[in-house]
């Protein structure tokens, strides 16, 4: 799959960058000067730091010692790592129930985000949200969401706010294919087109809601960037599987959006190579589609890239993929130390 | 002291936070061009400016998940719905989203937030239109209901819920907004979660709120020309409901009447006479008779739909078939 975007308003000559030859200006190259270097290696800390989270989770679920669902990110890391590198600190983000590698990609702590999924008291939420709500206020990450495009209009109100209090600050928000199909999702597009809100719509297109994959419950094929068209919001499509494709392309809608040009969307093609949830079995699906996807894996292609660039050596990336590896082993010890919440927390933060 | 009507009491709470609170802002469908489908909201628009007077599209969702958003923001949003009855297509973000927040983040995340909404039937909107959606919402942990009778707690009330820092839903009987009665110009506020005796009786306690008020105070009336004192009890707040209030009246009088305008299936009554029959069944005479609208959709023809209605006399019957009064 080509990285590209295709920006779809309408006559708008200066939004849009046109593609060239067939190519976009988002190359995912991307540049090459030292700081990059420095730069591409954090992305690829922090996408490795959510492949190695995720694959402890899923263990720590084998092992009961986390319950309920779990969602894993595995397969999408660069695009959530590709999307939030672009943000300030005083930006807000919205996640749907596969958060954590939004989560850990915005810099929340690992130890108390492992410990919220272990249902321990130094958790995010003292283990009340567990892994489908993990949050973080102070450093904007307003939530991991589970009803499917509840959060949309919860991230057009924090971007509401944003606009009242007249700042450049945004909001950005995630939903996958599935929540498409909700009728909030138009209302919330809608509703952000008419007031100019400063929200970034980013929709991990990962092909399947659960089991149901797009082309079975979507009338109009696999893409939705050119529907926004209808709302007059700016639109593109990019490589979720390449994680500079993703920065450059947000990095771009992000600068309007700042520029108080209203609400932004980008649709990046993804996939997850696991299960919707640990208790998925993927009958729904073939393992030939998941193998092709693999072999994009940016885990893998990432750092061969960086290699072949002369922006990282192989002893760095695996001197990186240590000491992330240590860090995933301490947040488990961590959690599983935890102690269980006080049975006293069960009243506590239900009012104000 | 001046004597205003519901509307007008409403008006004023929201119209002081406006002034007083720059973080006060207002939603909802045509609040501010068309000045708001019962007019609470007219002149606002001219007055604070389209920035804190926003029309709303037809989207309930939305605009009540930005509300929620906005709230967890810092802000403080004053939500309208036009009528209770549109609030379902809004739940998911009212029960789900704005009732949760705060404890599904550890208490990291608050929503300050007031919503409201003209509820109830009589005046011949049909199944569609009539609802009192306040009686499902007072079940919901996160949330406060109230629902004022008369002027005074209409203003206190909203002075309450805007300085509260959690949702609070403010149901408006829609039969009221009408209704006269004497507000002090001294500032005061009501508090959220104690209930009101509004009348001091001796021989038997009549609870409600709301539109219900209408038939427990004429009944009273009734019952005082047949020489019965009843103590007259307004809840005004569903959530946190005053149990303790309602407790001490029923030491004194030894019988209770609870009487709801909605209908009398589930709701705030079955929940009150529930406790009620488990902590003062050593004080009662006779049981606790609970009255309300009949158990159907709401009609549309008038007589049938004053045949659902609780009135006056379903009150007294209760009282004379509880109690023999």
């Amino acid at each position: 799959m080509a990285s590209r975007t295709k920006p779809r308003e309408k006559s708008s000559s200066t939004d849009a960058k046109p593609a060239k030859n067939g190519k976009s200006v988002v190359s995912g190259r991307g540049n090459t000067g030292v700081n990059a270097a420095t730069d591409y290696i954090e992305l690829f800390r922090q996408m490795y730091l959510i492949r190695e989270f995720e694959l402890a989770c899923g263990e720590n679920y084998s092992k009961g010692l986390i319950r309920g669902f779990l969602h894993l990110y595995i397969g999408q890391e660069a695009t959530g790592v590709g999307a939030i590198s672009t943000l300030r600190a005083d930006d807000y983000i919205v996640s749907h129930y596969r958060d954590h590698g939004h989560a850990l990609a915005r810099g929340l702590d690992v130890n108390r985000s492992m410990a919220e999924l272990f249902g321990r008291a130094t958790g995010l939420s003292k283990g009340k949200g567990g892994s489908m709500h993990l949050f973080d206020a102070a450093k904007g990450f307003m939530g991991g969401h589970a009803i499917v495009a509840g959060q949309l209009p919860l991230a057009a109100g924090l971007a509401l706010a944003q606009q009242y209090q007249k700042t450049d600050a945004l909001t950005m928000c995630f939903f996958g294919d599935g929540s498409t199909n909700q009728g909030v999702y138009h209302e919330t597009l809608n509703l952000a087109a008419v007031w100019k809100l400063p929200v970034l719509f980013f929709l991990e297109n990962n092909m399947y809601g659960m089991g149901s994959s797009i082309e079975r419950v979507r009338a109009g094929g696999i893409d939705f960037y050119p529907g926004m068209a209808t709302y007059g919001i700016p639109a593109a499509e990019v490589d979720g599987m390449d994680v500079l494709a993703v920065k450059e392309a947000t990095e771009y809608a992000v600068d309007r959006i700042r520029k108080g040009d209203g609400p932004q969307f980008i649709e990046a093609k993804t996939f997850r190579f696991t299960g919707h949830s640990l208790a998925d079995g993927q009958k729904y699906r073939g393992q030939e589609e998941v193998k092709k996807w693999e072999q994009r894996d940016p885990i893998a292609t990432f750092p061969e890239k960086l290699i072949k660039m002369g922006l990282a050596s192989s002893a760095k990336i695996e001197a990186v993929k240590a000491e992330v590896s240590k860090q995933i082993a301490l947040a488990v010890k961590f959690a599983e130390d935890s102690p269980e919440p006080d049975i006293s927390e069960l009243f506590t933060d239900v009012f104000a | 002291m001046p004597e205003i009507a519901v509307r007008q009491a409403l008006k004023q709470g929201l119209e002081e936070a406006l002034e007083n609170d720059p973080r006060v802002f207002m939603m909802g469908e045509d609040i501010g061009e068309y000045g708001g489908a019962y007019a609470v909201t007219d002149g606002f628009l001219k007055k604070f400016g389209p920035e804190r007077i926003k029309d709303t599209p037809i989207s309930e969702q939305a605009f009540v998940g930005a509300g929620i958003g906005a709230a967890a923001a810092g802000l403080r949003p004053i939500v309208e719905f036009m009528s209770i009855s549109f609030s379902l297509v809004a739940f998911d973000q009212i029960v789900n989203m704005a009732a949760n927040l705060r404890y599904m983040s550890g208490g990291r995340i608050s929503v300050p937030m007031v919503i409201r909404a003209p509820t109830g039937a009589g005046v011949q909107l049909a199944a569609t239109h009539s609802h009192s959606f306040e009686t499902w919402l007072a079940e919901v942990p996160g949330l406060k209901v109230v629902c004022p009778s008369n002027p005074y707690d209409a203003l206190g009330l909203m002075r309450s819920a805007i300085k509260d820092d959690n949702l609070v839903f403010v149901a408006e009987p829609a039969l009221l907004y009408g209704a006269r009665g004497e507000v002090p110009d001294e500032y005061y506020e009501v508090e959220i979660g104690k209930a009101n005796v509004v009348r001091s009786g001796t021989d038997i306690t009549l609870v409600s709120y709301g539109y219900g008020m209408r038939s427990v105070n004429t009944a009273a009336d009734v019952l005082q020309q047949r020489g019965v004192s009843a103590e007259v009890i307004d809840l005004r707040s569903l959530s946190p409901l005053d149990l303790d209030t309602v407790l001490g009246s029923i030491r004194k009088t030894n019988r209770a009447v609870v009487v709801d305008s909605a209908r009398r299936k589930g709701g705030v009554m079955a929940e009150l006479a529930a406790d009620l029959q488990q902590l003062a069944s050593e004080w009662l005479d006779g049981p606790i008779m609970r009255v309300g609208s009949e158990d159907v959709p709401w009609p549309y023809n008038r007589g049938l739909e004053q045949a659902a209605l609780t009135d006056a006399d379903d009150v007294l019957n209760a009282v004379a078939e509880g109690y023999g009064l």
